[in-house]
């Protein structure tokens, strides 16, 4: 496991490296060059920033003056409060309509639950953005842009929150319905086939029924393809939210990385892809650890 | 299973007409798309008329000219003392279909001057359904070129894994690990980054083709490498091994023609990705740029407040990919649902 989280970040290196390409120095002043060293050959400064990196550093952003990692971390935490809310709501929304949809295969609730996730599924991204947004422009019943009211500094404690919370709905609510339908599927998927096996049937012949057989049965059977779901849920926190930020002005990662491109902030980018990986390589590693957490039948040795 | 394959029959003949159009754009298209009429900014969707304003009855379907309205800044009236009946083939701009047939007779119009603009217009007072319709060209194709790349690459190098395997195979998979973990967004936008901003749009479109292509390769890859491991076993294979039989002929022969199931599902899924891909650059701005329309561009008008709030005509391109990707997804659903039916007999 260790090798494999390895020969991930390794090659991720490279691809770095294959970023510093410098494209950049015919546009900047010689000055700003020596400044950031970009002056020197590429090998130098990969070097150099390989050693930053052991320091916990990644580069200088040119656009905003400072170094990169703080600024991508403060823009990252907007994104992971965003991201994790959507993730917690999509999940229990998923659970919930997974479970009571695989009890009653084929009569009208379930139907009904999997019409909308079809439906749901071939909707883009980009377009329930857009709708949601013509939703709440139309009705102004929410804000849109930014994360917190212009007069947010002068608000007290729940009111900040309530703020918060108002402005987090929209793009939130973009994330939960792009997620949800793939989810639900899955749990219905899972549980169905858990309905089906033989056990069930053997717990129901006891007299156990209702909740208890739902939940404290067949759903931790079900669980196994759901950690692994749920480890790409984790993998795409930093990543999956690009587009949804950059429509709705939520101030995470997104519009961060897309300024970064336009004005050729590579370090910015860089960090940005970087810091994305290793969530993309942390959160299958985490999805792999539950497994075996979870399912005595999973050995690690052997 | 007759239900499954009517529904494949469906939506691929649905997809098959939208492709036809677009492909016969400058016929179905009323006008040119990049034809600007700066008095005409955002002018909402022509209204059919059958019945006059006098009361009487049309059999041809006839429309007001839009023109603006003298006393409200950005509104627009019907100018109800003049009748423009709707005409089958007529003439009109000048096209080319493949660059090559050159015509300039247009499904339907109306008399020149008066413009009929059944989807409104665009900030430029160009019209909507004309981009729309040459939008579809760019991004279709995009999205099918892209896919054939990935196909075409994915079943290349799965197949060469899978039969050979042996260290191409091992680092064969370990780049397809290397190119999953990597946020696929992310790394559109960082080759993106890397790569001039000012481009003419034919570069432009064949770069973005050929980045969204390459990045999607390792799912096929893995799918066709896993099948091939599997049918090189088949009885009948390793008869044919038996007999002589080369290795290009067990392939092509035997191994790969097992594929088309897999390779036609892993289309069905990827197209309309490409697609919403394609769309998804040229909106952040990082595809396709003006004028050439692509539905991505369209729809980055919809990032202004104005057009957002009142120009509903503007969505035309949404919609659009609403359609398009149902009616992928329902084609995907159905192959998949055939294919694995066929694998359990």
């Amino acid at each position: 496991m260790l090798t494999f989280v390895l020969s991930e970040l390794a090659p991720g290196n490279f691809f770095d490296e294959m970023k510093l390409n410098p494209q950049i120095s015919a546009e900047t002043i010689a000055g700003l060059k020596a400044r950031y060293a970009l002056d020197q050959p590429l090998y130098v400064r990969y070097a150099r920033w390989v050693e930053s990196l052991a320091h916990g550093e990644m580069g200088f952003s040119f656009a905003y003056d400072t170094e990169a990692m703080p600024l991508i971390w403060s823009r990252a935490k907007n994104t992971l409060l965003l991201t994790i809310t959507a993730m917690m709501i999509a999940w229990m929304l998923a659970i919930l309509a997974g479970v009571w949809s695989a009890t009653r295969v084929g009569r009208a609730g379930d139907r009904v639950c999997v019409a909308t996730s079809s439906v749901l599924l071939s909707v883009p991204e980009l377009v329930v953005a857009l709708l949601l947004l013509v939703l709440a422009v139309k009705t102004r019943a929410f804000p849109v842009g930014g994360m917190v009211g212009l007069d947010h500094d002068t608000l007290g404690a729940g009111a900040k929150l309530r703020d918060l919370v108002w402005h987090l709905a929209i793009p939130a609510a973009v994330l939960v319905i792009g997620a949800f339908p793939i989810l639900f599927r899955h749990v219905r998927a899972s549980m169905m086939e858990v309905m089906q096996a033989p056990f069930i049937r053997a717990a129901r012949s006891h007299g156990i029924h209702g909740r208890t057989l739902v939940f404290r049965q067949a759903l931790p059977a079900a669980a196994n393809p759901l950690i692994s779901l749920f480890g790409m849920s984790l993998a795409g926190l930093l990543s999956g939210s690009l587009l949804v930020e950059v429509i709705t002005g939520w101030p995470g990662l997104g519009p961060l990385v897309l300024e970064a491109i336009m004005g050729r902030d590579f370090y910015v980018v860089i960090g940005t892809v970087m810091l994305s990986t290793l969530f993309l390589v942390g959160g299958t590693l985490v999805a792999d650890m539950a497994l075996v957490a979870f399912d005595p039948r999973i050995r690690t040795d052997g | 299973m007759m239900k499954q394959k009517t529904r494949v029959w469906l939506a691929g003949i649905f997809l098959g007409m939208l492709h036809v159009c677009v492909l016969f754009a400058g016929f179905f298209a009323p006008y040119n798309p990049a034809a600007q009429n700066r008095d005409l900014p955002y002018a909402p969707p022509s209204k059919i008329h059958f019945v006059d304003p006098s009361g009487r009855f049309h059999a041809r379907p006839f429309v007001h000219p839009t023109i603006p309205d003298p006393e409200n800044y950005d509104a627009y009236l019907e100018d109800k003392t003049h009748n423009c009946p709707v005409r089958l083939l007529v003439r009109g701009d000048s096209y080319a279909i493949g660059g090559v047939f050159h015509s300039n007779l247009h499904l339907f119009g109306v008399e020149e001057p008066n413009r009929i603009l059944l989807m409104g217009t665009d900030a430029y007072g160009r019209d909507q359904l004309s981009r729309l319709v040459f939008g579809g060209q760019i991004s279709l194709t995009a999205g099918l070129v892209a896919a054939i790349l990935s196909l075409g690459l994915g079943l290349l190098l799965g197949a060469i894994s899978g039969y050979y395997g042996g260290w191409f195979d091992e680092s064969a998979m370990r780049v397809t690990e290397l190119f999953m973990a990597l946020p696929w967004i992310y790394l559109l936008l960082a080759i993106r980054a890397f790569l001039p901003l000012q481009v003419s749009p034919v570069q432009a479109f064949l770069l973005i083709v050929c980045v969204i292509g390459v990045v999607g390769w390792t799912r096929p890859a893995r799918l066709i490498r896993g099948s091939v491991l599997s049918a090189k076993e088949r009885g009948y294979v390793l008869v044919a091994r038996g007999f002589g039989g080369s290795d290009w002929y067990l392939l092509r022969r035997h191994i790969l023609p097992e594929m088309t199931g897999i390779l036609l599902t892993q289309a069905a899924i990827l197209v309309p990705q490409y697609i919403l891909a394609e769309a998804t650059l040229s909106f952040l701005g990082l595809g396709l740029g003006e004028p050439t329309p692509s539905w991505g561009n369209m729809l980055a008008a919809l990032q202004q407040y104005k057009v957002i709030s009142s120009c509903w005509w503007m969505f035309a391109p949404a919609v659009t990919l609403v359609i398009i990707s149902g009616a992928y997804f329902v084609l995907s659903d159905s192959l998949h649902r055939l294919e694995s039916a066929s694998n359990q007999q």
